[in-house]
Order: structure tokens, then sequence, then C-alpha cells
């Protein structure tokens, strides 16, 4: 039973590229390099291409501490020093929680509900988003 | 005393990021099995996950580990986390947020205490650091000290 780990991450996240900007979709349980490793790979990408915006969709996230926040923080700064923004969407209400009792209030970090809205707050096209997840029909 | 302890039910070593994510996943699972809500949970996780970065940077690497507890009618885990790194200088100071020796923001362990229901932590120079939290599924059994 307690064998099978849902399998944490172990090479690199899925950075998907659309028009001018990357969408990251953080899903399960991270390991600490797999997000050192997702900052950098941020910071190369947004600088090598003409990306203007990153959303990173945390909705597959069930915690985060303070070391994933410091990453979170630290990917937002770095890519408005890159002339990008950055936009977090997504966060698990339960996340959310915990982060701010945690003492986390992350205040550099623009948010969005979805990938759809954070995409809209960059300006990108909606259409170019797959469709995935979250939505249950009625 | 209305509390009783069961007998440890896991114990797992933290000496790589793989052991943290480990951790986490028992946690997770032993709460949801004892009931726990999704924010409870989640909070329980979140503090776990602290501690056990702790033990590895800090104090070098450690173990956790994962008792039932009973209280009241309420059930709830029991965590302790120890290690045998250089302990901890000034446990007020560490405590304070924002305060960190290293590279990080300081948040873990006075952030893994507001986390908690019951929080110790025991700490000798040199020897090592234990730091010992409870949780329960419901409202705790005895009512909280001041905070
Ligand atoms: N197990 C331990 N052994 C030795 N020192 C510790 C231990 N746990 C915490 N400390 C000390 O307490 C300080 C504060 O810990 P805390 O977890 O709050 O911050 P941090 O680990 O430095 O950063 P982060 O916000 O990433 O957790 C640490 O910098 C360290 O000096
Ligand atoms: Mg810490």
């Amino acid at each position: 039973m307690s064998g099978a780990p849902t399998s944490p991450y172990e090479g690199h996240v899925p950075v998907l590229r659309l028009g001018g900007v990357l969408l990251v979709t953080l899903q399960g349980d991270l390991y600490d390099s797999a997000a050192e490793q997702l900052r950098q790979d941020i910071g190369r990408t947004v600088s090598d291409s003409a990306v203007g915006g990153v959303v990173i969709d945390l909705s597959g996230v069930e915690i985060v501490d303070s070391f994933m926040g410091r990453v979170l923080s630290d990917v937002a700064a770095m890519t408005r020093l890159l002339a990008a923004q950055t936009v977090v969407c997504g966060m698990r209400p339960a996340v959310a929680i915990t982060l701010v009792e945690l003492g986390l209030t992350l205040p550099g970090l623009r948010t969005a509900l979805n990938a759809e809205e954070a995409m809209n707050l960059l300006g990108a096209t909606v259409s170019a988003l797959p469709r995935r997840g979250r939505r249950e029909s009625t | 005393m209305t509390h009783s302890t069961g007998s440890v039910s896991a114990c797992l070593p933290i000496h790589s990021d793989l052991d943290l994510v480990r951790a986490r996943q028992q946690v997770r699972q032993m709460t949801a099995q004892l009931g726990f809500g999704l924010v409870e949970q989640t909070k329980l996780v979140t503090a776990a996950s602290e501690l056990a970065r702790n033990a590895l940077v800090h104090g070098g690497g450690g173990q956790m580990e994962c008792t039932e507890v009973t209280g009241g009618g309420v059930r709830g885990l029991r965590l302790v986390f120890s290690d045998r790194g250089p302990g901890i200088a000034d446990l007020d100071l560490a405590l304070s947020d924002g305060y960190t020796s290293g590279e990080g923001l300081g948040m873990g362990l006075g952030g893994a205490r507001r986390l908690v229901h019951e929080f110790r932590v025991d700490s000798r120079r040199g020897e090592g650091t234990t730091v010992t939290v409870t949780s329960w599924a419901a409202a705790p059994p005895r009512p909280r000290e001041g905070r």
C-alpha cells in the first residue's frame, strides 16, 4: 500500500509555449531539485525567446511549502527583470489557507483563478489554450 | 490524562529530497485515514515538509516517526522529527519569522508551529534536535494554551 507513491517529478516540468506565453503545469509532488530546475528552465526560456508572460498552473498541486513558495517568488522576480510577467493560477483553497498560516503571503505574485484568466491577464489568445481538468460539467 | 499513545506506525529516514516527498505522502495518507479534513491534512503535511527539510538541511539528515494517538475520543497524528545535527543555539531566535542561518525565508519553524495543534522542540547544542508535533482530526481535546 505505502509502497506506491504517486510518481514524484523526476526530470523536468512540462513547459508549453503558447505564442508569447509560457504555460507551466505543475502536478503532484515536486522534488526540491525539480523545483530548482524549473526556476532555471523558465529563466533560460524567457531570456532566449521573446516570451512576455509566464503562467504557472498550480491546480494539480496539493501542497506548497516555504521552499516551493520561494521558488515561485523567485521566478516572478526573475521574469520581471527579464521584462516578462508571471501569473500563478489555480491554487487550491486548502493550499492558500495553509500558506497564509505559514506566513507566506507571496506579495510579489500576481494570481488568477484559472489558466484561462491568467492568459487573459497577459493579453494572450485564449483559443490556444488546451482544454483540461478541473471544469466539471453540470 | 486522557491521552493514549499508540505504537509507532511508521518510521521514515530523511536523507534526501526524495525522502521529503515520501514523508509528505506518508503524512497525507495517514491523516486521510484518520479522518482529517482537507485543510487540516494540508496543514500537517506542510508542517511535516518544513520540519523534515530542517532535519535534512540543518541537521544533516534524520528520521520521522508517525504515531496515531487518541485523546478525549478524538484521533490524532503525532510526528517526531529527530536529527543528530548541531542543535539550535537560540530557539526563540530560530522560531521568529524571517530568521534563517542559511538562505531560506526563515518561515519554516515558526510557520510549522502555527500549522499544528501541539508543538515542542528539544534541542541540545552538539547533540541534535527533536521536534514533536501533534494535530487532531477534530478540535483538540484539551484547551490550547496561549499561542
Ligand atoms: N533541525 C535543526 N537543526 C539545527 N538548526 C535548525 C534546525 N531546524 C531549524 N534550525 C535553525 O533554525 C533556523 C530557522 O529555521 P526555519 O525553518 O524557520 O528557517 P530556514 O530553514 O532557515 O528557512 P526556510 O524558510 O526555508 O525553512 C534555521 O536557519 C536554522 O538555523
Ligand atoms: Mg526550514
